[in-house]
């Protein structure tokens, strides 16, 4: 049972890693709009099409 | 750019409904009427659609319309990029502005026309329009758009202009100028609330097995490990995520008031305490999973508490309802003009003719008195003002509450607010934009002092009660053992109390009743600012109305025609005529004589403003106008229809042919409302307008009930002040300017809007129109919601009660708080939400009859508009049709 001696530090340790990732997320501002990011995948991305480049090069 | 429309896969068939057999336009969805324009088998309700349409599709996003059915915006005024260059002038430009390095700046609109999956997507690529645009990122729920763009490349009206000709036109006001609105300190709060949950967790899991039975037998070095670890991790907790207890119980302590927060920190210090005892002294596992769940109940809480509707404002003053600029003439042909064109900031040219006035576009915050402003039809006066020419009609509804508007001739003072629905108007400025009759009304002191949140609101009554009891208790719990002999028994009695009595689910009960209760209404299209608002129209006894606009319909008039029944050739005739009227009355006669009828042409259309339109119409000379102006073309109306006010007659080829009269419309179950509300409520009527109606609405309020006519805003103010002297809570409804006042005074304010996103006078609740008859049900819901808050809270006082009971026989273990806490936390939520929602069910505010929608804003002020329709996505191929 000796193992926990290291084992919970490490555990700490990882939490810990957790918090920070969420606390800069938070102070990245990510948490600030929660409603147009789920939006934002809807649209398909745009495939490289060849009939819109046509279409500025005859302009 | 190429104006040819290239072929393109984005081909549409004109979706034709069977009924009225009229084509659905192809960039907005709606029917194209007269002004049609028909391209390569696509309809468009008008150019402007087409173009935006060309633009879009030229520039490979003609995805905008696989997004939506009917993603585009119709353009109703189309701009020119001369209306927007006086935002070039350095004074105005750094005000809207966001930030500006040298190279590149940020701006940030507001566009109400955002509605969709679509819009989003189109302004997010707004850089494929415009070299020099970077990137450009949505707020949907705010509808705001923020734009990232270099200097040297795009002018910021250029930016605004692009933005206006896709049919997203920024919202610019005089109140843009001030700058943005702070914003609400959410952040920090979702940070207290992320290390409380995280180290609840962390410090449960720790505990966990120090209650299943490892001890200092069975493990000795790991009791006091995991204790001093829940110590490490509780202690951030304690110091930030419950700062603003420790700042608000300071504040009580200081201006000797008492709140919830107190007993709260209290209760903090006294677990704390407690559980450092235990740890250092080795004679406990301490209480640390109790505390930190118990600080990341009440973040919760305050969290749920803090719903805000991003996109309305409830702060509002008259700045927010001017526009930003108007047009201003400089130079008369009778005097010298300046040397210069108006707009050199950044090199644009007016071509000016020297002959004639030129006009330029000015921010409204640059005029003068003496300053000449061109205003045409539908602008506001942004001043008191003299008319020097043209012929005024002026809306004032939502300045004074005057339902009819008021005819002007040259020499007359007009004054600000008012909007001009005739011609063109030309008017010299009489007093500066701040001085106006209208803006004097803020310096009135009601508008200086900030009504703070009274503190005298369910919880804190409640507080006194408690804390009395609760220190009854636990000194009560120690003497008693002090007396037996068992001083320490005594000591863990006082803690043990302090603790368990934390009012954690006390603190819970009133968030969450009154925050679900504030969503619940959110969502029937009824916004309030806050939570507290629920307590106050819960203890309203007083209802005082405005008419014009509040509990009238503006432009809803009830239209009937006097005379032999009109034929349909001739329905049709009269419908096409008013089309081209911009006089309030045949507009309204347009809108209910339309019908389906698509309109004839009309030639030689002369419209005298004020007095009569004639036109030739089918063949035949129809005239539409006032009885004096047909007295004076010798067309005498009989005598039966002389009488009518408000009647628009109508002759053709000469002979009279019969009369339109309009009457203010009441809003739909306005009657019914009214009725609901006398039996429970004082009633009284304050309006604008003069006595014609007051019949009409004695008989409709009742006797008993105060109704007063012609008054000024300052009139309603001292109403509405007078009947809270005497001790009435008062809850005012109005619409208009003109009830600023008013709404500010009272307790309670409702500002009525016809749609979102209107301007809406500062108030405390904002009603979208067609609601205001479920005002009774509102009220009944609001007395629910604060009966809902008293069971919540009694239930938690059971809590209370039965953890008291255990605390001070002196044996509360950590494992007991630690199950208490939680459970009771649950139950007292669980209940506030489900009692609330059943109360609105019964209150006739359910949302269960909803249309189903794939909607993605749960829990935000969304509209039926702001509905995403997203359309089954087709192969697109080559020339291929998509249906």
């Amino acid at each position: 049972m000796s193992t926990i001696y290291l084992m919970i530090p490490v555990t700490l340790l990882i939490a810990g890693g957790f918090l920070v990732a969420y606390i800069w997320s938070v102070r990245n501002g990510q948490f600030e709009d929660t409603t147009t990011p789920a939006m934002r995948i809807l649209p398909d991305d745009k495939p490289i099409s060849s009939e819109a480049s046509d279409l500025k090069i005859q302009n | 750019m190429s104006v040819a429309v290239p072929i393109s896969p984005y081909r549409a068939v004109a979706r034709c409904s069977p009924a009225t057999s009229v084509a659905a336009c192809r960039h907005c969805g709606l029917p194209c009427l007269d002004q049609a324009v028909h391209r390569d088998e696509m309809h468009f309700c008008c150019a402007g659609c087409q173009t935006v349409y060309e633009i879009l599709t030229e520039n490979g996003l003609g995805h905008f319309y696989e997004l939506n059915e009917k993603a585009g915006v119709q353009i109703k005024r189309p701009s020119r990029r001369e209306q927007f260059l006086f935002l070039d002038e350095p004074a105005v430009r750094e005000k809207l502005v966001d930030f500006s390095d040298g190279k590149t700046s940020r701006v940030t609109f507001t566009i109400p026309s955002i509605h969709c999956v679509a819009c989003v997507w189109l302004l997010e690529n707004l850089f494929q329009l415009k070299p020099g645009i970077g990137r450009s990122t949505v707020n949907f729920p705010k509808k705001e758009v923020a734009i990232q763009f270099e200097n040297a490349r795009v002018a910021l009206s250029e930016l605004v202009a692009l933005l206006a000709s896709l049919g997203y036109e920024p919202t610019l006001s005089f109140g843009s100028l001030e700058g943005a609105r702070p914003r609400p300190a959410f952040r920090k709060l979702i940070l207290q609330l992320g290390l409380a949950g995280f180290s609840f967790g962390n410090i449960m899991l720790f505990s966990i097995c120090l209650y299943n039975g490892l001890d200092t037998w069975s493990a000795r070095n790991f009791q006091p490990l995991f204790g001093y670890i829940s110590l490490g991790l509780a202690l951030p907790v304690v110091v930030y995520s419950a700062l603003d207890y420790w700042r608000s119980a300071w504040t009580c302590i200081r201006q000797r008031i008492l709140t919830i927060e107190l007993p709260i920190a209290v209760g903090i210090v006294a677990i704390f305490a407690q559980s450092c005892y235990e740890i250092f002294s080795k004679t406990g596992e301490g209480y640390f999973d109790s505390l930190c769940g118990l600080i990341f109940f009440l973040l919760i809480g305050r969290w749920f508490q803090q719903k805000s509707y991003e996109r309305l404002s409830f702060d509002r003053d008259y700045k927010a309802f001017f526009p930003l600029s108007v047009r201003r003439l400089i130079g008369r042909a009778d005097g010298p003009l300046p040397a210069a064109a108006a707009n050199t900031s950044n090199g644009a040219h007016e071509v000016t003719r020297p002959a004639s006035p030129i006009e330029e576009t000015v921010p409204i915050s640059a005029l003068n008195v003496g300053d000449r402003l061109l205003l045409r039809h539908g602008e506001l006066i942004p001043a008191d003002a003299r008319i020097i020419s043209g012929e005024g009609v002026i809306d004032y509804s939502f300045v004074t509450g005057e339902s009819e508007p008021v005819e002007k001739r040259a020499g007359d003072l007009v004054y600000a607010g008012g909007q001009q629905t005739g011609g063109v108007l030309e008017v010299q400025m009489t007093k500066p934009v701040s001085q106006s009759y209208l803006t004097s009304l803020w310096s009135h002191e009601t508008f200086a002092k900030e009504r703070k949140d009274t503190l005298d609101n369910i919880l804190n009554r409640f507080t006194k009660r408690f804390t009395i009891t609760v220190s009854i208790v636990a000194l009560g719990a120690a003497a008693w053992w002090w007396a037996h002999g068992q001083a320490d028994v005594a000591l863990k009695a006082f803690t043990s109390v302090l603790i368990v009595a934390c009012p954690c689910a006390l603190a819970l009960s009133a968030p969450f009743a009154l925050g679900t209760a504030q969503r619940l209404l959110g969502r029937q299209k009824v916004f309030l600012k806050n939570q507290h608002t629920i307590e106050t129209l819960a203890k309203v006894d007083t209802v005082v109305f405005d008419k014009t606009g509040t509990l009238t319909a503006p432009g809803a008039a009830t239209v009937a025609f006097h005379g032999p029944p009109l034929t349909e050739a001739e329905d049709r005739s009269l419908y096409s005529m008013t089309r081209h009227s911009t006089h309030p009355l045949p507009v309204r006669i347009g809108e209910v004589i339309a019908k389906h009828h698509f309109p004839d042409a009309v030639y030689s259309f002369v419209e005298t403003p004020g007095k009569g339109m004639e036109a030739r119409v089918a063949g035949q000379e129809v005239w539409m106008g006032s009885a004096s102006w047909f007295a004076s073309r010798n067309v005498i109306a009989p005598a039966e229809h002389q009488s009518l006010s408000n009647s628009v007659h109508v002759a053709i080829n000469g002979q009279y042919r019969g009369s339109f009269t309009l009457q203010t419309a009441l809003r739909q179950n306005a009657s019914q409302l009214i009725t609901q509300l006398a039996n429970d409520y004082d009633l009284a009527l304050l309006s604008g307008d003069n006595e014609r109606e007051r019949a009409r609405f004695s008989q409709l309020f009742g006797a008993r009930a105060n109704l007063n006519f012609k008054q000024s805003p300052l009139n309603k103010l001292g109403f509405i002040h007078n009947l809270q002297s005497a001790g009435k809570t008062v809850m005012m409804v109005g619409d208009g300017l003109n009830d600023a006042g008013a709404l500010k005074q009272s307790d309670a304010g409702v500002a009525v809007v016809e749609n979102i996103g209107a301007f809406s006078p500062a108030s405390d609740v904002i009603l979208e129109a067609s609601n205001v008859p479920r005002l009774a049900q509102v009220m009944a819901f609001s007395k629910a919601a604060v009966r809902i808050v008293w069971l919540s809270i009694a239930l938690s006082s059971a809590y209370n009660f039965i953890g008291l009971g255990i605390a001070a026989s002196g044996r509360l273990a950590p494992v007991v708080c630690a199950v208490l806490m939680p459970l009771s936390s649950i139950t007292v939520v669980g209940f506030a939400c489900l009692a609330t929602q059943w109360a609105a069910r019964r209150a006739g505010l359910s949302s269960l009859n909803r249309t189903l929608t794939p909607s993605l804003n749960l829990s935000s002020a969304a509209t039926s508009s702001d509905e995403i329709r997203i359309t089954s996505k087709s192969k697109i191929k080559n020339g291929e049709a998509f249906a």
